[in-house]
Order: C-alpha cells, then structure tokens, then sequence
C-alpha cells in the first residue's frame, strides 16, 4: 500500500508544468531556505525544466535544488478546495541562453482530485503512530491522541447504528402486544439486553477485524463504513477494546440470564445462543462468517429473525407465531442492504484481507441489481405478509419508503467509485431501513388503538 | 520584538497559503503549502499530526523559510520569502494549537465547524505548532524574479 506521495520525476514535471508558475528553492550558503517564484518551460519526456536565474541570487549547482508548483482555490467566507502541490527534485546546471536548467531526479505531491483528503489522511496514519511514538519516547510516558468521552464513546461503540436493533425489538414487542402479550419490566430488558449484544458485536467486530488486518488495509472508510478506526487511530487500545467488548457480552448474557428466570422460554434460550453464534462469529473465528462470504446472510438473520422473534417470545413467553417471522423478512433485508451498501466503499481493502463479502466477489453491475432485487424482495415479502393475512393492513405504511429505496438505487451506479460520495447514499439507506421498521411500528401502534376503540374492525385481509 | 516590513505583515495577514520550506536529513530543501498564521511577531503553521514529518526535519534543522507567492491567494502582485527559525511547539496536540485558532478561522472561517465535528476526523486535529521566529526578509515589490529582491534582516541579528 502506498503510503506517502512520492511520484515518478517524469510524473511530477507533467504535474509541475500545469502551474502558472514555480517556486525554486535551495539551501543557501548560510544554511537557511531559498525560496523564489520563476516561470519554468518543462519538457517532461526530457525529465527537465529550465528557467532564467533570478536576479540577485546565486542557484547553487552543487546540490539538489527543488521545483514546487501549489494551488488552491480559495472560497471567501469558507476557506478553500482544489488543493494540489508537487514538488520535483534535481540539480541545476547551466542551459542556453544563460538560463538554468533542474535535470528531474524525483518528486512527490498530492492532488486532492486524486485522492481525497480522507483517503490521504486514512494513508497517513503511520506517520501519526511515528509523532506519537516519538513524543511517548520523549517525554518517557506513552501520549496519545484524545476525544472528549461523549465522542469516544459515540466512536468506539458505533452508538448510533443501535438503531439496527431497536427497530425489530419494538417491532416484536408490538406484535406481541398486538397478540395480547405485554410486560413492561421484560419490555425495557430485552431493549437493554439487545443494545448490549449490538455494542458487544460493534466493538468484537473492531476487535477481529483489527487482528486480521482488515480495519488497517481499509483507506477509505467513512462515517458509515469501515469500523470504528479508534485503535487504527490510537484513541483506544486494543486491549481496552477487547476488554470492553467482554464487558459488553457479559452485561448481554445477564441481562439474557435475568430474561429466562423471568419467562421461562427455551425459544428464548435458543434464540439467544443462536444470535451469540452468529454475532461473534459474524468476524471471530473460527466461523469469520463475513470472510467465507456470510455477512451479509448473518446480519439478515441476527438483525431481523433472531430479534425480532427473542422480542416476541420474551413477551408471549416462549409461544411463536407467524406473524414476527413474516414481519422480520422486510426487516432483515433492508439490514442486510444497510451493511451491503456500506461494504461497496470498503471492498478494495476487503479483498486484500480476504474478506469475501458480496461487493468483492460481484461486479458493480451485479451489486447494483442485487440491490433493486432485494429492495423489490422487501416490499414483495410485506404485500404477500399483508395479502397472505399475516400482516396488518396498516403495514402498508411502509411502501411510503419506496422513494427512498428508489433513490439509493439510482445513487449507487454515479458514486460507485467514490467512497465520500456515496457516503449521502449510505445515508439515504439507513434511512430506509430506520423509516421502514419505524412505519411497521407505527403500524402495530394503530392496530393496537384499533384494538382498543374498535374491537371488531377488520385490520387483516381476510379478517 | 522583531518587526517585519509593512508589505510583509500585509501579505502574511491575507495569504490564505504559503510554501514552508524546511530541510530534511539528506540536506534537500522539501516544501509544504500551509496556512501562514502571524501574531504581529512571528510566523506560525500547525501541522497535523498525521503530516508530521515536516516537524521531524525541523527539530533535526531549526533553519526554515517560508514564501508567500500566489496571487490567486493573496489577491497582490508582491511576494515574499522570510527566513527563520523554527520551534515546534507540541506540548499539548489535542488543544494546544488552538489558541490560533481566531487567526486561523480569519482565513478559514469553516475551520471552526469542522473542530466541532472533530470527532469524524480526530487526527486532523492533534496538531503541533510551528513557530518560526524571521531572521532575513527577501521581498519582491512587483513579484518578479527578474528584478533582485529587498533583502531586510529581521529581529536581534537585524540591531
């Protein structure tokens, strides 16, 4: 992986002949820098550029001199963009005409139209662990770089992807209810109780991932994609990391444990085992099921089924029904396109690690259609659910979602290839799936007033 | 206290970039466009810790110069290269640097929202100060190289 800006001389000078003008610059006699600006005439396949001498100053020919072309376009009130520079090495020998000519030996640079501040700054965390390698050295006690608590906190446990598992929680527990099943204490348990399995995946995830090289071959995360990067960045070890993970499936299993003392169910324990399995095993092996090219199938299952069912049974006390399994089929796969969409930006660095996740193994074309296909699977289980009768009519409430669907389609194919673009998509996509289980929800919350204003009114097909 | 020529101080205040030149342990000059940043008495940069090699090559070589060329970013004609010394100053990168942070946000005014997302980038935002104390002014009236420059000397070596 290339970490530091370095181009080829000839690279550079066809960069350096895009700017008005350069700035030569040398190390004087007296020690200090020598900058001055110069219109340089390079001729790249040459690997030379000449200019006249600037008055008054002698260029040395004994040693390296430097060319630098730098732009940047400034935005009055804001700041600035299009920020490139390159700089070429070489010595400078006497030319016709009595200019000087720098015969290019190397050069480095960086365009931000080439690669974007984030990759670059993602590239450059080596040099970061180096700063504060050295400084720890220094000072002869480790310093580290720093986040407020709130943020750190917000960073290392994803906190705002909960959203993955409150919606089928309160989903399963409002079919419950909707079933005449409903005990508040058990109610704010499972929620606790599964926020707890979510963070303890999270962090675990960050965890296996860090071990396997998959966080740190990864240069293009961004805010939905790519894992936490706490330990990637030093703000947390991975130690404390492995450690808080423990803690969070710790504080799962006995709030778990408290849930089966006070319901009883073995669907439960079932339930919980299989969604421990499948959890931990999402990126820990031996299973490493996202790298044998199962995530995608595990994060259906984990965030839809297994939730939405362990929310039911805990309210129902073990009994099952239809009912949440069907209104966990839409659920589980707008969750598995939430992680879908997110694994197109980490795919590169995914690949070099092994992960076969289903953005690695397909071709863009291939991806964008699994996710019309899936999309249209969603809306395809909730009509049949509703037809079938096993669905409430007022669950229709979430084909209002169908724009959104429709926009991530169309937005995946012109951002493909660009991670910070199709960051808004990524976002469009987790609205999806948010505002999909948000209307089910809203969904069970009518027929649960129908239920109680109106007993007789007709809320399935069929009914 | 050191005095830089009024044309100098004008263009340290508006250049939204300068080329800070400093000199690696090969003795090559290596150049990085930053923001300048003056406080009336010296220059001032801040480097992420991120690119942070440039702090490495300064505290090898403290000798430093810094060129205020472009006029797309200054909106004049003149230009200028000081020469100095330069001191990193490190002791605290989470906050240290922010006491520049008004001069910064002069030129550029969004700097301040993006601090307060830091969270999205928090490396960006562990940064060192560069100090750089002018020793030697070469300025170019009319920007061109044709003509020699005023060189003026600057602070304790300039009495």
């Amino acid at each position: 992986m290339r970490t530091t800006p370095e181009i080829d001389a000839r690279t550079g000078l066809e960069k350096l002949s895009t700017y008005p003008f350069n700035v030569l610059t040398w190390v004087g006699a007296d020690g200090y820098p020598v900058s001055v600006a110069v219109e340089a005439a390079v001729d790249a396949a040459a690997g030379r550029a000449t200019f006249a001498p600037p008055a008054g100053l002698a260029v040395p020919t004994d040693r390296d001199v430097s060319l630098t072309g730098s732009h940047i376009h400034p935005q009055p009130g804001y700041g600035y963009d299009e920020r490139r520079h390159v700089t070429v090495w070489g010595r400078a020998i006497a030319a016709p005409e009595g200019r000087l000519e720098l015969s290019a030996t190397d050069a480095w640079g960086w365009d931000e139209a080439e690669v974007p501040f984030f990759e670059y700054s993602e590239r450059s965390l080596g040099q970061s662990r180096k700063y504060f390698d050295a400084l720890s050295r220094e000072r002869g006690t480790p310093v580290r770089p720093k986040l407020s608590l709130g943020f750190l906190t917000l960073r290392t446990t994803r906190l705002p992807f909960l959203t993955a598992t409150i919606v089928p929680v309160l989903l399963g527990i409002l079919i419950a209810a909707s079933d005449g099943a409903f005990d508040l204490l058990t109610a704010v348990l499972t929620v606790i109780g599964a926020s707890f399995v979510q963070l303890a995946i999270n962090v675990s995830n960050d965890v296996f991932d860090t071990a396997q090289g998959a966080d740190d071959a990864n240069v293009t995360p961004t805010q939905f994609s790519g894992g936490s990067r706490v330990i990637q960045y030093g703000l947390v070890t991975f130690r404390q990391m492995a450690t808080l993970a423990v803690g969070f499936f710790a504080a799962a299993a006995v709030v778990g444990l408290l849930l089966l003392v006070l319901r009883g169910s073995s669907a439960l324990l079932i339930i919980g085992v299989a969604g421990f399995i499948v959890g931990l095993g999402y990126t820990a092996p031996p299973l490493k099921l996202v790298y044998r090219g199962l995530g995608e199938i595990a994060v259906a299952v984990g965030f839809g089924p297994l939730m939405l069912l362990g929310a039911y049974v805990v309210q129902t006390r073990g009994v099952l029904s239809w009912e949440p399994f069907v209104a966990s089929i839409p659920i589980a796969l707008l969750i598995a396109l939430v992680l879908y969409v997110n694994e197109i930006p980490d795919r590169r660095g995914d690949a070099r690690v092994g992960k076969r996740t289903l953005p690695v193994r397909f071709s863009q074309e291939a991806v964008v259609g699994g996710y019309r296909v899936a999309t249209l699977a969603a809306y395809g289980a909730l009509l049949v659910g509703v037809v079938a009768g096993l669905l409430p009519i007022p669950a229709l409430l979430m084909l209002l979602t169908v724009p959104l669907a429709l926009q991530v389609g169309r937005g995946l194919s012109p951002n493909y290839d660009n991670p910070y673009a199709l960051m808004a998509v990524m976002g469009v996509n987790i609205r999806l799936h948010l505002y999909a289980g948000l209307l089910l929800v809203a969904a069970y919350v009518v027929v649960l007033i129908a239920q109680a204003i109106a007993p007789g009114l007709p809320l399935f097909v069929g009914a | 206290m050191a005095t830089l020529p009024e044309p100098v101080e004008q263009l340290l205040e508006t250049a939204l970039v300068g080329e800070l030149t400093v000199i690696n342990a090969s003795g090559r000059p290596v150049t990085y466009p930053l923001i300048p940043l003056y406080d009336g008495a010296k220059v001032y940069l801040t480097s992420s810790t991120l690119f942070s090699r440039k702090l490495e090559h300064i505290k090898a070589n403290a000798r430093v110069s810094l060129s205020i060329t472009d006029p797309v970013a200054t909106g004049r004609a003149d230009r200028v290269t000081i020469q100095g010394d330069a001191r990193v100053i490190e002791e605290d990168p989470h906050g240290g640097w922010e006491r520049l942070l008004p001069i910064w946000e002069k030129k550029e005014p969004s700097i301040v929202m993006f601090l307060k997302a830091r969270v999205a980038l928090p490396l960006f935002f562990e940064r060192a100060l560069i100090e750089v104390t002018p020793r030697r002014v070469l300025y170019w009236p009319d920007g061109s190289a044709a003509a020699s420059p005023t060189v003026t000397a600057v602070g304790t070596e300039a009495a």
